[in-house]
Order: structure tokens, then sequence, then C-alpha cells
């Protein structure tokens, strides 16, 4: 990792020790890897293993025959299928409403002059600025208020303006929709629904797909709204779920590494077929 | 297919219609309860006695949280952690984004993958996954290192001495890979034929990173230190999962975050717990608003 530390010598020492120097650098970022990559390693492997198998010395490095011992306990504790299906449609709902939402008020903020313009994306944008503490009791309360505690709404509704998204797709918008094609639509006698549903969205199938994968990480990993809002076991999303098989006495980790291991594959999965995109969206409020 | 004509948005309207989710959801999500909050400060309130319960207090709730051990302590435990878990990050995330960025062709964007995978996993999971690899006992953790460096068992997350390392551990494990993903979108702009007139003019890989990478991504690696300082003050869900929501041995890994938390869902107090969290976020925007100037003064100077 400390490749130009490493790299120092070498000048001095010409070719030779220049390429050693160089291999010993990939070499640590191989061992960087393995050292990112072995936590999920051991998800797994302990998965595949019983409590008291776990809890040896050394710790099991290879896989065990317990899995489906595992699974079995896993729904026997908590009622995971449901678990995993409110996940699903949260992550879903949220998904579904974000598209919509930051899209359309993205569209505007980038291709259509009204009063206020400025200050309504300085106030989009001081939005992200806001730190999350500060919305855990106010959102207790307005949901309290609301009737929507304990209801799945609560997770998918608050957070589906985003201010990051509506940022993202501003951003895109204003590069790839020509100005020229929305104003010669109108020209034609298009409809302002018309002109952002078959122009506007068609052109910014790209960012919405970025937009997309962060919108449905986020909330799959959401913890946080539902440590809030969330009352009774069976409506749990299922971060809430797994984390409440932990706070038992006799935690069972083998079923534990289990669902944690359930829960992320999903994500992996997203990851391996689009990671560039993920990251250039997962970052992109930070490089701009 | 032609909307009748009372239905068809007229453009001067079609902005406003097309923000107006924004606006809705802002309002009543985030403007709304924001005020109440603030109104919440100087109120006391249990919300078990109902919304009639409620009585003005003044600034009991903010004279009580700076009188509050917990509170400062809380305040220690987050500064600690955000620049424990913020700063060093740095030292590792620059030279391995360098080394990425000259010597990585092929196996760059896997490389990435690699690193970045562990930003995009849930909390929930990665704290039940460092819950058994710190544990005492039979944790893969204090196994390698008695394996590799004979070192006694290290109670990681059971003694108020060592959670809060553990914790930045954990913290840094996650970002390593988002950081020097913002690095190499930094090093990225750095034109290519600086390096090759070094190159020329006969400087080594390690003279062109200090005389040309690290000048040219000095503003990154300020703001990327920022941000990571800024987030550490914000940190909430690896200390609360690993501490079972308490806040560990001694509340010794009790970030403010978590407090303010347990003082409102715990503890039922919801207006010292609102007096906490802004008096958190005054700290927050303070700190912002320095490092906003410091780089001002920076962007000048340059």
């Amino acid at each position: 990792m400390n490749a130009a530390v490493q790299a120092r010598p070498a000048v001095a020492r010409g070719k030779a020790g220049a390429r050693a120097a160089r291999w010993i650098a990939y070499a640590i970022v191989a061992i960087g890897a393995l050292f990112m990559l072995a936590p999920f390693w051991f998800m797994v492997v302990f998965a595949t293993h019983s409590r008291s198998e776990i809890f040896n010395l050394p710790p099991p490095l290879w896989f065990g025959s317990d899995l489906a011992a595992n699974f079995k306990l896993l729904t026997e504790r908590i009622p995971f299928w449901r678990n995993l299906g409110w996940s699903v449609y949260v992550a879903l709902m949220s998904t579904a409403l974000t598209l919509l939402f930051c899209s359309m008020a993205g569209y505007a903020f980038a291709l259509m002059e009204f009063r206020f313009k400025k200050a309504l994306f300085g106030l989009v944008m001081a939005t992200m600025l806001l730190p999350q503490f500060m919305n855990m009791i106010p959102m207790f309360m307005i949901m309290d208020s609301l009737g929507w505690i304990d209801q799945q709404r609560a997770l998918y509704v608050p957070g589906a303006a985003s201010a990051f998204g509506i940022f993202l797709m501003r951003q895109f918008a204003a590069s790839a929709v020509p100005r020229e094609l929305v104003e010669a639509a109108r020209m034609d006698g298009c409809g302002e629904f018309s002109i952002y549903w078959r122009i506007v969205l068609p052109l910014m199938k790209p960012a919405l797909g970025t937009l997309a994968l962060v919108a449905f990480i986020a909330s799959w990993n959401n913890f946080i709204n539902p440590l809030i809002v969330m009352r009774s076991l069976p409506n749990y999303t299922l971060p809430l779920a797994l984390r409440s098989l932990q706070s038992t006495l006799n935690t069972e980790w083998g079923a534990l590494m289990c669902g944690s291991a359930i829960a992320t594959i999903p994500l992996v999965v997203l990851f391996a077929i689009a990671s560039r995109q993920l990251i250039a969206g997962l970052t992109a409020g930070a490089v701009k | 297919m032609r909307l009748p004509a009372f239905l068809r948005l007229s453009p001067r309207w079609a902005p406003y219609v097309f923000i107006s989710p924004f606006l809705v959801l802002f309002g009543v999500f985030g403007v709304y309860p924001l005020c109440f909050s603030l109104y919440l400060a100087f109120q006391s309130w249990e919300p078990t006695g109902g919304l009639k319960a409620m009585e003005y207090v003044g600034l009991a709730n903010f004279s009580f949280a700076l009188q509050d051990e917990w509170f400062w302590k809380a305040l220690r435990n987050t500064l600690w952690l955000a620049v424990a878990s913020g700063v060093p990050q740095h030292l590792v995330e620059i030279p391995l984004a360098a080394f990425i960025h000259t010597s990585f062709k092929r196996l760059r964007d896997g490389v990435i993958a690699v690193y970045f995978l562990p930003y995009i996993t849930s909390t929930v999971a990665i704290a039940i996954m460092f819950n058994s690899l710190f544990s005492t006992d039979y944790g893969m953790i204090n196994a390698a290192l008695g394996a590799l460096f004979g070192m006694a068992h290290v109670d990681w997350l059971t003694s108020a001495a060592h959670i809060k390392p553990a914790i930045a551990f954990i913290v840094f494990w996650r970002y390593v890979g988002f950081n020097t993903v913002l690095y190499l979108a930094a090093m990225q702009t750095i034109p290519g034929d600086l390096y090759e007139a070094a190159t020329l003019d006969g400087a080594g890989r390690w003279r062109q990173f200090l005389h040309i990478t690290l000048p040219s991504i000095k503003p990154m690696i300020f703001f990327g230190v920022t941000l990571s300082v800024i987030g550490g003050l914000q940190l909430f869900e690896e200390p609360f999962i690993l501490t079972g929501g308490k806040g560990g041995p001694q509340q010794a890994a009790m970030t403010s975050a978590v407090y303010l938390f347990r003082e409102a869902f715990d503890f039922n107090d919801f207006g010292g717990a609102s007096a906490m969290s802004w008096l958190l976020f005054a700290v927050v925007a303070l700190l912002t608003w320095i490092t906003h100037l410091a780089l001002r003064v920076r962007k000048g100077a340059a």
C-alpha cells in the first residue's frame, strides 16, 4: 500500500531495484485486497459452521457442513422470508419513487426557467449538508403524528426526492438533453408531461440506471430509519431483523452469519454487474 | 394520446409541478420536523404523555446538556473517533491511489472494485462480521495477531481502552475504497505530459509523486480529510450496532449521535435530545465553516 515509500531507495539503485520495488508494491496492493475481502470470506465460511465450531481455536478457515442447519435456525428465530420480502418491497418502491421524483425535478432544474429556481436549487443542495442525526427525533415525531409508525411507507416515502438524486439528474439532463429538442417538441404542440415522459426520460436512461442502483442499495442497507420507525419483528426489513438476533444473550453466530451473507449477496451481484457505474454514482456527489 | 385542454400542463406551471414532489416531501419530512425539533428543544416532553404533556422550560434542556457528564464524554468520543478514523486513512489512500493510477491497466477496475466493496455492504452485516472477528477468545483477529507476532489476546470490544481503536479500524476498512476513488478521480485530471516531461528530466517515480502528484491533488486532500472528519462526527451505525445500542464498556464507544438516540428512545427525554442535536449541529456547522474558511484562504494564497 505504501508503494511510494517502497519506491524511494529504488531510484538510487537503478532499474533492477525499481522493478523489485514495483513488485513489492504490487504485493502490498494484493495483500491489501485480501485484507478487504477476508471479512466477507469469514462471513461465508462461518455461515456453514455451527456455533460451537465457530468458537474454536483456531477458528475455521474452510467451509463446514451446517449451512442448512444454520438457515433453518435463522428461519425459526426470525420471520426471515417476510423480512426479506419487506426489504425487497421497500427497496423497489424507494427506487421507483426516487427515479420518478428526482428525474422530474432534475429536468425542471436543468432545462426550465422559473422564478426562485436558483434559491430552490440552493435549498436542494443545502439539504445534503444536514447531518443525519438532526433527523432522528423529528423523523420519529412526524411518523408518529402521521400514524406511519411500523408502516413500510415510512421507509420509502421521505427520502424519495433525495437531494443527491436531484443533483445527479440535473447534471446529466443539462448535458444530455438538448434544449432545442425540448423547444421543438413544445412548438409542435407536445404537452409538457409528454415532453418529459417521451423525450427527456429516454435520453436520461444511463443516469437513471446509476440512480436506480444507488437508491436500491441505500434502501437495502438502510438501518437508521427502520430502527426509528419500525416496531414489530414481522414488519422489520432484513438489517433490523438480523440485528435483533444479535441482541439476545446466546447469539447464534452461524445463523447470524448465514443471514448476513444472504443480505449481502444481492449487493455483490449488483456490484459485479455494474461496479464502474455504481462507483461513479456513489462518488458523484463528492467528486464534482 | 392528447389530453383535454384543462388537463394539459401549461409551460408556465410545468416546472413547479415537476419539482412539487420535492417541495412537498421536503416540507413535510424536512422543514416541518426540523422546526418542530427546534421548538421541542425548549420543552420538557415525554412522548407517552401525549402532545398536551409538553411544558415550556426555556433553556433548561441546553443547560442540562452542557452540565451532563455523558454529553461531554460522548462529544470527546466522537471527536476522537472522527480524527482517528478520518485522518490516518488518507496516508494509505493517497499512495494507493497513486500506485493504482500509474501501474494498473487491465486489473484497474477489478482492484478498485475489491477495495470499494465494503462501502456498499450493509453496516449491520459489517458490524456482525467484525463482532465475531474482534471477539477476544475466539476471534480471527486475535488468533492472527497471536500467530504472527505472539501477541496476547486483546479484549477489543469489551474494554474501554480498546473499543475505540477497533471501531476506528472498521471505519477505515469501510472507507478506504471510497476515498481512493476520490483521489483517483483527482489524479486523472493531472495532465500526462507533466509526468512525461519529468521522466525525460530523469525524475524517478518517487520524485514525480512528491513534486507532481501531491501538489496537484492538494485541494482534494483537504476536501477528502474534511469530508472524512465531518462524516466521522456523525458516526452512529457502527458503534451503535457493535455495542448493542448501549455505547460499549463505560460508554467508551458512545458517540454523540448514539447518545442522542438513547436520550430520546431509551430515556424518553425528547426535549433534551432535541437540544443536544442542535448543540451537536452547531459543532458540526462550526467545524465545516472553519474548514471552508481555511480552504478559501489556501485558494487565495495559491
